[in-house]
C-alpha cells in the first residue's frame, strides 16, 4: 500500500463569484521514503496540491472530487479538527517563505516545542531537550543559545532549518516541502537539500517536494510529476521524465530550465559581428565605488571598493548572493544612490556629481528594469501610458508621434497591440515584464540594467525574455549590466562576468573563464551549489 | 454541494455555497446610498416633498403631533418640521461639504508634501498636526468661530480646519508607502520630475483612503455643524437647519418628543449612511 496516494483530486477556488478550477484529476502516489516531486510553473496547481493533502486550503477553496488516501485512510472530507491530530504527527510542512512562517515574538525554542506540546509529547523538561536535540539535528550550531533567541536574530538559513526541525519533530511518515529553497541563496539552498536528504535516510521519511524548478526536482526526486493549468502533464521515474518526455509540455521545460539544457557560452564580440571594435571606449567603467550606509550609529560597507568595465554592446553580470552589494552597485551605475566615493564614468562622463537637471538627462542613456514589473509599473496607468511617460517626460514627440512610438516599442518586445488600454494586473508577470522593457527603450538609451530581471519569472518565460534582451542588443548594439544571483541564467546571458561577496569583487573575467576555470575558492562553491543532474541524463 | 462530513462540523475551508453579498452590492451600500439620495435631492428641489413654507407657520396648528397631515408633526409656531428638515438639508448639506473640501484639500495637500519632501518640513509639519490633533476638535472648530465670526460658512470652515490635521496625516502616511514603491522610482527613472511624478503617480495613488476618510468626514461635518449651530453659532433662526432645529425642541422635549427626536433621527441616518459608503470605498481600494 503507498503511503499516500491521490485519486482523481480536483480543487477550486471561488473568487467574486466566479469559480477557478486551480486543481483537476490529479492523481500520483507516494511510496514510503520516497521523493516526489511536483514541478510546474505559477499557477498550475502544484501549491494547491500540497494545501489541500494537508487541508489547508485558503478558506475560498475547496475540494471538489477526488480522494487522498494517507495509509489506505480516505482524508479528503475529514473536518478541521480531525485533520490537526494527523498535522505535524504524520504529515509534516516546510513552508515556502522562512522569513514570514515563523512567529516573531516568540523564541524559536518554543516555536518548535510547541507541537510537542499540542501533541503532549512529554512534560516541560522533555519537551525542551527534544527541541535541542532537534536544533542539533538540524545542524544548528549552538542549539542552547538559537532556542531562545527570536527569528529575527537568524539568517534565511537558519530559519529554515528550525521549520525543518519543527516538521521533523514528530518524525512524520510524510513531509510536504512546498518550495522550501526558493527564498534562500544557491549555497544555502544546497545545505538545506542535503539536510532534507539525510533526514530521509535516517528516518525513512517520504518528501512531497513542490517547486518550479526543474534543476532541483531532478537531482533530488526520485519520481516527478509535472502539472501544468491543474493537470498532470506527465509523470513517472526522474531519469525516463528527463530523458524521454513524452508530453510537449515537459520538453519544452526541460529545454527552457538553464540548469537542465546549458547552452554554449557566448563568443566573445569582435568587429565582425557589427559591434564596436576595441578600442572604442567602454560604455560604463566603474573606478573604485564605496558606499557606506549607517546601520545602528556604525558605518556599513555594503560596496567596498569596486571596478569593472563593460565594453560597449556587450552583457556584463554581477553575481553574488543577498547581501553581496550587487544590487547597490547597480543603483549607482544608474545613480539612484549617490556613491560614498569612487566613480562611475558612462560613454565618458562620470556620472557620480551629476545633480538636478543633468541627473534627469542621464535618464535618457542609463535605464533600469527592476526585478518585480509587478511593483515597478503603476496599477492605476494603462500599458499605453506606462510606455509613453519617459517621451512624455523629454518631450521626445507630439501626441500623435509619442502613440506611433508606443506601438513601435510594443511591437518591439513582442507584445500584442491590444495590451495597450490594459492595465498592469490584467497582464502576466512576463508580458509585464515586457512592458517594463519597453518603457526603458523608450528614450534609445545605451545602457540597460538588469536588477533580477528575470528571476520572478517561470523558466518558459525566462528563457523567451533572455532571447529577447538578446536579439535587441545585437539589434540595437545595446550594453547591458546584469545582476543576478542565478549562475545558470548568467552563463548564458553575459559575455563578462564579475562574482560579488561582501562588497567585493572576488573574481572576474569572462563568462568561459570564470564558470570552467574558477580561480577563487568562492566561485567555486557557488559554482558547485547549482542545481544539476549528471549529463547522461539530458543528453 | 459536495459532501459535507456526517459529524455535521463545517469546516469552512469545504464550504461551497457562494455568499450571496459576493455577487450583488450588499443591502446595506444599497440603503446608505438611498438615504445619501434622498436628501440630496431634498436639498436640490424641496418644493418637490412638502407644500408648507418651513418658516411661516399656521399658529392653529401648532404642536401637533406627527400625522397624516404633519408627518414630523408642528412646532410651537405651527411651523411643518417635515419641511424644515427638508429645507434645512440645503444648508446641512452644503456646510459640511465645505467643511470636507477645506479639510480635504488642505490636509491633503500638507501631507503630499510632507511625506515627499521629507526631512525638516515633514518634522514641522507633522509636529504642527500633532499639536492640532492632540486640541480636541470642538474645541478648535469654536476658537476659529471666534476669529471668523459666526455664521453658516464660517461654521463650516472651522469645522473644515478641525479636520484638517486628520486628513493630513492619513495622506502623509500613504504618500509615504507610495514613495517607496518602485513605480514612483522608476517614474524618477523615466525622466520625470519632482512635481510631475507626485502629480501623475503618488497622488492617485494614495487618495484612495483619503477618499474614504473624506467620506466619514462628511457625516462628522454634518453632526458638528448641527453641534455648533445647537450651540447657537451657525445659522439664525427662524432659518430650517438640523442643528438648530434640534435645539430649538429642546424646550420642548417633555411634551413634544418629535421636535428633537425626528430631526435627529434624519441626522444619524444620513451618517451613518456616509460611515458605511465609506467603509465599501475603502475595501474596493485594497
Amino acid at each position: 500500500m503507498s503511503l499516500l496516494e491521490v485519486r482523481d483530486l480536483s480543487v477550486s477556488y471561488r473568487t467574486r463569484g466566479r469559480v477557478v478550477e486551480a486543481v483537476r484529476e490529479v492523481s500520483f502516489t507516494v511510496e514510503p521514503g520516497e521523493v516526489v516531486a511536483v514541478v510546474g510553473e505559477s499557477g498550475s496547481g502544484k501549491s494547491t496540491t500540497a494545501q489541500a493533502i494537508i487541508g489547508l486550503l485558503p478558506t475560498n477553496g475547496s475540494i471538489d472530487s477526488g480522494q487522498i488516501l494517507l495509509g489506505g485512510t480516505d482524508i479528503a472530507r475529514w473536518p478541521d479538527k480531525r485533520l490537526r491530530s494527523i498535522r505535524g504527527a504524520q504529515i509534516g510542512l516546510i513552508p515556502q517563505d522562512p522569513a514570514n512562517s515563523l512567529n516573531p515574538v516568540k523564541t524559536v525554542g518554543a516555536q518548535i516545542g510547541e507541537v510537542l506540546r499540542i501533541h503532549r509529547r512529554g512534560d516541560r523538561r522533555t519537551v525542551s531537550r527534544t527541541v535541542i536535540e532537534l536544533l542539533t539535528r538540524v545542524g544548528i550550531s549552538d542549539p542552547e543559545l538559537r532556542a531562545r533567541q527570536y527569528p529575527h536574530e537568524l539568517s534565511g538559513g537558519m530559519r529554515q532549518r528550525v521549520l525543518i526541525a519543527a516538521a521533523i519533530a514528530l518524525r512524520p511518515r510524510l513531509i510536504i516541502a512546498d518550495e522550501p529553497t526558493s527564498a534562500l541563496d544557491v549555497t544555502v539552498q544546497r545545505r538545506v537539500l542535503d539536510l532534507i536528504d539525510d533526514l530521509r535516510t535516517e528516518f525513512g521519511t517520504a518528501v512531497l517536494l513542490v517547486t518550479h524548478d526543474l534543476g532541483v526536482a531532478a537531482q533530488r526526486a526520485d519520481r516527478l510529476v509535472v502539472m501544468r493549468d491543474g493537470r498532470v502533464e506527465e509523470q513517472g521515474p526522474t531519469a525516463a521524465v528527463l530523458t524521454g518526455p513524452t508530453a510537449e509540455y515537459t520538453r519544452l521545460l526541460v529545454r527552457d530550465a538553464p540548469s537542465l539544457t546549458p547552452r554554449g557560452f557566448r563568443r566573445p564580440r569582435s568587429a565582425a559581428d557589427g559591434a564596436p571594435a576595441g578600442d572604442s571606449p567602454p560604455a560604463i567603467v566603474a573606478r573604485d565605488l564605496v558606499k557606506e550606509f549607517r546601520v545602528g550609529g556604525r558605518p556599513f560597507r555594503a560596496v567596498d571598493g569596486v571596478s569593472f568595465h563593460v565594453p560597449r554592446g556587450t552583457t556584463h553580470a554581477l553575481v553574488g548572493e543577498s547581501g553581496s552589494g550587487k544590487t547597490t552597485t547597480a543603483r549607482m551605475v544608474v545613480r539612484f544612490t549617490t556613491p560614498t566615493s569612487g566613480s562611475v564614468t558612462i560613454g565618458g562622463v562620470d556620472v557620480a556629481p551629476l545633480r538636478g537637471e543633468q541627473l534627469r538627462q542621464l535618464r535618457r542613456r542609463v535605464q533600469l528594469v527592476y526585478q518585480n514589473p509587478a511593483g515597478s509599473l503603476d496599477p492605476r496607468q494603462s500599458v499605453a501610458d506606462i510606455v509613453a511617460e519617459p517621451l512624455r517626460n523629454f518631450r521626445l514627440a507630439d501626441r500623435a508621434g509619442r502613440a506611433r512610438r508606443v506601438r513601435e516599442l510594443i511591437d518591439r518586445v513582442a507584445l500584442p497591440q491590444t495590451v495597450l488600454d490594459r492595465r498592469p494586473r490584467e497582464l502576466s508577470g512576463g508580458q509585464r515584464q515586457r512592458v517594463a522593457i519597453a518603457r526603458a527603450l523608450a528614450v534609445d538609451p545605451e545602457v540597460l540594467v538588469l536588477d533580477e530581471a528575470v528571476s520572478a519569472l517561470d523558466v518558459t518565460v525566462q528563457a523567451q525574455i533572455l532571447d529577447l534582451l538578446d536579439g535587441l542588443q545585437r539589434e540595437f548594439g545595446l550594453t547591458y549590466l546584469f545582476i543576478s544571483h542565478d549562475l545558470s541564467v548568467v552563463r548564458q546571458i553575459s559575455d563578462t562576468v564579475s562574482v560579488m561577496r561582501k562588497g567585493r569583487i572576488v573574481e572576474s573575467g569572462s563568462t568561459q573563464q570564470v564558470f570552467e576555470a574558477p580561480r577563487h575558492e568562492y566561485t567555486r562553491e557557488l559554482l558547485a551549489a547549482v542545481p544539476s543532474v549528471p549529463v547522461e541524463l539530458v543528453a | 454541494m459536495t459532501t459535507r462530513s456526517a459529524v455535521g462540523t463545517v469546516a469552512p475551508v469545504r464550504s461551497s455555497r457562494v455568499p450571496a453579498a459576493l455577487r450583488r452590492p450588499p443591502v446595506g451600500l444599497v440603503l446608505a446610498w438611498l438615504v445619501i439620495a434622498v436628501v440630496v435631492v431634498w436639498a436640490v428641489a424641496p418644493g418637490l416633498f412638502t407644500e408648507y413654507d418651513p418658516v411661516n407657520g399656521v399658529p392653529a396648528q401648532k404642536l401637533q403631533a406627527p400625522g397624516a397631515q404633519h408627518l414630523f408633526g408642528t412646532d410651537a409656531l405651527g411651523r411643518d418640521v417635515f419641511a424644515r428638515v427638508v429645507h434645512g438639508s440645503a444648508r446641512s448639506l452644503s456646510g459640511a461639504v465645505v467643511a470636507v473640501a477645506v479639510g480635504l484639500t488642505v490636509g491633503t495637500l500638507l501631507g503630499l508634501v510632507a511625506g515627499s519632501v521629507g526631512g525638516v518640513l515633514d518634522e514641522v509639519v507633522m509636529r504642527v498636526v500633532d499639536v492640532l490633533l492632540a486640541v480636541p476638535g470642538l474645541l478648535l472648530a469654536l476658537t476659529v468661530i471666534i476669529l471668523l465670526g459666526p455664521g453658516t460658512i464660517n461654521v463650516a470652515i472651522a469645522v473644515g480646519v478641525g479636520s484638517i490635521a486628520a486628513f493630513a496625516r492619513l495622506a502623509r502616511s500613504e504618500v509615504v508607502r507610495v514613495r517607496r514603491a518602485d513605480y514612483v522610482e522608476a517614474a524618477f527613472g523615466s525622466g520625470g520630475r519632482f512635481t510631475t511624478v507626485l502629480w501623475r503617480h503618488v497622488l492617485p495613488n494614495s487618495v484612495g483612503p483619503v477618499v474614504a476618510l473624506a467620506a466619514v468626514q462628511f457625516g462628522a461635518a454634518i453632526l458638528a455643524i448641527s453641534t455648533l449651530s445647537f450651540l447657537g453659532y451657525g445659522a439664525k433662526p427662524p432659518e430650517p437647519e438640523w442643528g438648530l432645529l434640534i435645539a430649538e425642541g429642546r424646550n420642548y422635549l417633555a411634551t413634544s418628543w418629535w421636535l428633537t427626536t425626528l430631526p435627529g433621527v434624519v441626522v444619524m441616518l444620513v451618517v451613518l449612511a456616509t460611515s458605511r459608503i465609506s467603509r465599501s470605498i475603502n475595501r474596493e481600494d485594497r
